[in-house]
């Protein structure tokens, strides 16, 4: 059960979060929000990997934010991990009922009604005072079993939380990869006939993906609805699902790792980026984009395996 | 009864607005089978270069219509070369591989372009709205109409129109229109689909800077206008089929009547109404409304 | 004793085009069936009807005694019986070892949908898996992708997931399509033999008419959509109207034969 990919990725996380304390509190920040994120381009890998490219898990997203918001705010929810446990399952039940619709789809056209989907989300959350509309709202700081930390102690707090939740759902993805759904992937996008024939419904499997991969974006989203401390239509918005879709190119779909280091190293560039050259954001991810579409369709993940000797499949 | 009216109206000028965006983008996405992302820049790229050109001819003291017509012109060019440079540079090197791949390409292109935009024009918004001041209004009973949005209507008609009879009645329409049913089959009666490929692109960029162009008067010429419009231009084309004028046409009226209907009756769901029927014409026919379902090959 | 399948009056028709008509017939448990026909006789869309893929238009199909009309593919996978395909239908992306996991994981589920979470390479799930490819006698592809195998050893992968699910019916079309005239011999012994062992009642579509004499037990003869011959290889091959319209040969037998 235990890999050795598995031990060394259990390793880096235990390191990372020792090491937080003697990290500066903005890299932790980021840090925070880039493995919130990378939550959701775990689910995204889980329907790439079929074949499917979702354009709109910004959907699964928002609605984890604005549970976590609403309760917090209209409900006097502060718990975190109650926040975020009903943020994630709010998402997963309406990756559930969206799936009885989407899971008929394939190519473009379930990006397309993905994409419909968010956007009706987003056309809802701006259009009504209640939830905010377009300024959105403020997340109160939630509280840990009781504990209300500050400052640098909500800091860490936040990332450790993030973190624990990483760690779990990668471990638990890990698990999921090496069951019958989650090996059967790409043959299911190979031959949806063969599947078939052998007595598995392709149509339901892909309804589970679904499921899976909004509870994850679900649960990226009640964290960064934390640890932004705002939620905010933008978070439905289609601009917020390509951003995904683009961490996912550029960290490829060949190991859960890449989704978590991808995000991380996805953050960081950005912060610089935007520091160093600001008005050039887009022109370079835009750039990394279509090099890594050319030259490296595996994604820059496909890299470190190659360097290594001899490389764990889908780990 | 104003009300209607006033949803009539309304609507009629929006759907103008929604064709003309999305026209374009049916065209590529019937013919090459690319949703193309980077519309949304050729849409912003004609609003920018309708700025500029106003302001030239503004300062110039030209008269307006053909103050109007040089916007036009202006944004039709840079729409050209545009439409060129992508399609020899950027598309070219990704025909053939997975259709979202190529969608992901011409969305990375997007990105490139919009810090393009803000290279050359900077982040400070433009106005373009002398030819719309310049067109005046006329009054209909207790409704002022601008002459800008019935001129607006006329020209959308006139692409429809225009659009229509060369794709049924030219010979290269006709080709256009063979390589959207099949482009493998074309290819096997010998029709350069390569070349229909880049002209194709390169008119669907003129006919989005077009739309750019007309709408500059009517809007803040901003950050930010590609990206809304490109969403928009989806749902359009979703509804109507691709490769489909006609599609695009019923598409942008439905839209655009529900819109209006929904702006004057319930305003909450003026956003939520266009995807709505996006989601549902998606749900009903995959292919849009005026597609036929592409027969699976085995 | 009731047959293990029987259909009655069984037809299909697309608008105007009759596909099948007047099919009834009962095949009783083990029986090696040989059908054969020329293209566009009925054959394919007789197997599509039985393994669900097509709905019949009149008629009714049975599996010993219930009823199985019109059920989807996947149900009457589940209910045992299962089909091999003309082009192999195999997991390019995976290797033959895994291929078969599949396919023993698949019907290790037994229709449960939750049975998918279960581990892929579970002991029980590998040890279906190596048998399989120990019957097919494909062991040693084990480990190459499916997409890099020779044309006959792809026909046995497709075969050998059919089999692994313990059917009791199995219907293989076109098992030695687009394999050499010097390999086909070899391919159905390989498979007959497993199939044999297995103790299992199988429908086979055949137009090389040696394989159909070597292996059938009963052969049934299909043109314009009905059965025009019903019986043992010698009987049904020297049938006039089969020689006519299918096999093509002289009434005495001469000449190798193919339809």
């Amino acid at each position: 059960m235990w890999s050795r990919a598995n031990l060394f990725g259990a390793l880096a996380f235990v390191a990372v979060a020792a090491a937080a304390p003697a990290l500066p509190a903005w890299l932790v920040s980021l840090a925070t929000i880039a493995f919130a994120n990378a939550l959701v381009v775990l689910g995204l890998v889980i329907l790439w990997r079929a074949g499917l490219v979702p354009f709109g898990q910004a959907l699964f997203y928002a609605t984890g934010a604005y549970a976590v918001a609403l309760l917090s705010r209209y409900a006097g929810w502060r718990d975190v991990f109650l926040l975020v446990a009903v943020g994630a399952a709010a998402a997963g039940v309406v990756a559930f009922l969206v799936g009885f619709l989407l899971a008929r789809y394939r190519d473009i056209f379930f990006a397309m009604l993905s994409l419909a989907m968010s956007m009706i989300l987003y056309g809802i959350l701006v259009k009504t005072e209640t939830l905010g509309s377009t300024d959105g709202f403020h997340v109160e700081s939630g509280t840990f079993l009781g504990y209300e930390p500050h400052g640098r102690a909500l800091n860490l707090a936040l990332f450790w939380l993030v973190l624990g939740l990483s760690a779990v759902s990668a471990f638990l993805i890990t698990l999921y990869f090496r069951t019958v759904a989650g090996a059967l992937a790409m043959p299911a996008r190979d031959n949806e006939i063969r599947l078939e024939f052998l007595g598995i419904s392709v149509t339901r499997l892909i309804h589970l993906k679904l499921v899976i991969s909004g509870i994850l974006a679900g649960l990226g989203g009640a964290l960064a609805a934390l640890a932004v401390a705002h939620v905010d239509p933008n978070m439905a918005y289609w601009t917020t699902s390509g951003g995904f879709v683009f961490v996912t190119i550029l960290a490829g779909v060949g190991s859960v790792a890449a989704a978590f280091v991808g995000s991380l190293v996805f953050e960081l560039v950005r912060s610089i980026a935007i520091d160093l050259l600001p008005g050039f954001w887009q022109l370079i991810l835009g750039s990394a984009l279509l090099l890594t579409i050319l030259f490296l369709p595996e994604g820059l993940g496909s890299l470190f395996y190659r360097l290594r000797r001899a490389p764990e499949k889908g780990s | 009864m104003l009300t209607t009216f006033a949803i009539l109206t309304d609507g009629l000028v929006y759907a103008a607005y929604l064709f003309l965006v999305a026209v374009g983008l049916s065209l590529i996405f019937g013919v090459m089978k690319i949703l193309n992302v980077t519309h949304g820049s050729f849409y912003a790229f004609g609003a920018y270069g309708a700025a500029t050109a106003v302001g030239i001819y503004v300062e110039r003291g030209w008269p307006d219509a053909s103050g109007f017509l040089f916007m036009v012109l202006m944004a039709m060019a840079i729409g050209l070369v545009l439409g060129f440079v992508l399609e020899r540079g950027v598309l070219r090197l990704v025909y053939g591989k997975d259709e979202v791949v190529i969608v992901l390409v011409t969305y990375a292109a997007f990105l490139i372009l919009e810090d393009v935009i803000v290279l050359i024009w900077g982040p400070r918004s433009y106005g373009a709205y002398q030819p719309m001041v310049a067109a005046g209004s006329i009054e209909i009973g207790d409704l002022i109409l601008s002459n800008y949005d019935i001129g607006l209507v006329a020209i959308a008609a006139l692409v429809a129109v225009l659009s229509y009879w060369a794709l049924k009645h030219t010979r290269y329409g006709r080709l256009l229109t063979v390589v959207i049913f099949d482009r493998e089959t074309a290819a096997a009666f010998g029709i350069n689909v390569t070349v229909v490929y880049t002209v194709t692109f390169i008119i669907g960029a003129m006919l989005g800077a077009l739309g750019g162009a007309v709408m500059a008067p009517k809007i803040s010429v901003t950050l930010g206008i590609g990206v809304e419009v490109i969403v928009l231009a989806f749902a359009v084309v979703a509804i109507g089929g691709m490769g489909s004028i006609e599609g695009a046409l019923i598409g942008a009226l439905i839209v655009g009547i529900c819109r209006a209907a929904a702006v004057h009756l319930v305003p909450q769901l003026e956003l939520f109404v266009i995807y709505a029927v996006m989601a549902l014409v998606l749900i009903f026919r995959p292919y849009g409304l005026f597609t036929q379902a592409a027969p699976r090959k085995i | 004793m009731t047959a293990i399948l029987s259909v009655h009056d069984l037809e299909k028709t697309f608008g105007s085009i009759v596909a099948a008509r007047d099919i009834t017939l009962e095949v009783p448990a083990q029986q090696t069936v040989g059908i054969i026909g020329a293209n566009g006789a009925g054959k394919t869309t007789f197997i599509n009807m039985i393994t669900g893929h097509l709905r019949p238009t009149k008629g009714t199909i049975r599996l010993e005694d219930l009823d199985i009309t019109g059920l989807p593919s996947r149900e009457i996978t589940r209910l045992g019986i299962s089909r091999s395909f003309q082009v192999a239908q195999i997991f390019p992306s995976l290797t033959v070892f895994e291929n078969m996991c599949a396919a023993a994981a698949a019907a290790g589920s037994n229709g449960a949908f939750a049975r998918v979470l279960a581990p892929l390479k579970s002991p029980a799930t590998i040890r279906e898996a190596d048998a399989s490819i120990e019957l097919f006698r494909i062991a040693a592809y084990r480990h190459a992708l499916a997409s890099t195998l020779p044309q006959g050893i792809r026909k046995l992968l497709d075969i050998a997931m059919a089999v692994v699910g313990s059917p009791r019916v199995l219907l293989l079309d076109e098992p030695t399509s687009g394999i050499s005239v010097e390999e086909k011999f070899g391919v159905m012994d390989v498979v007959m033999s497993a199939l044999k062992s297995r103790k299992l009642t199988v429908l086979f579509v055949e137009h090389d008419m040696e394989i159909v004499a070597r292996f059938a037990d009963r052969v049934l003869a299909f043109y314009d959509g009905t059965v025009i011959a019903d019986g043992a290889p010698a009987a049904a091959l020297a049938d006039r109207r089969v020689q006519t319209l299918i096999s093509g040969t002289k009434p005495d037998g001469e000449g190798h034969s193919h339809a």
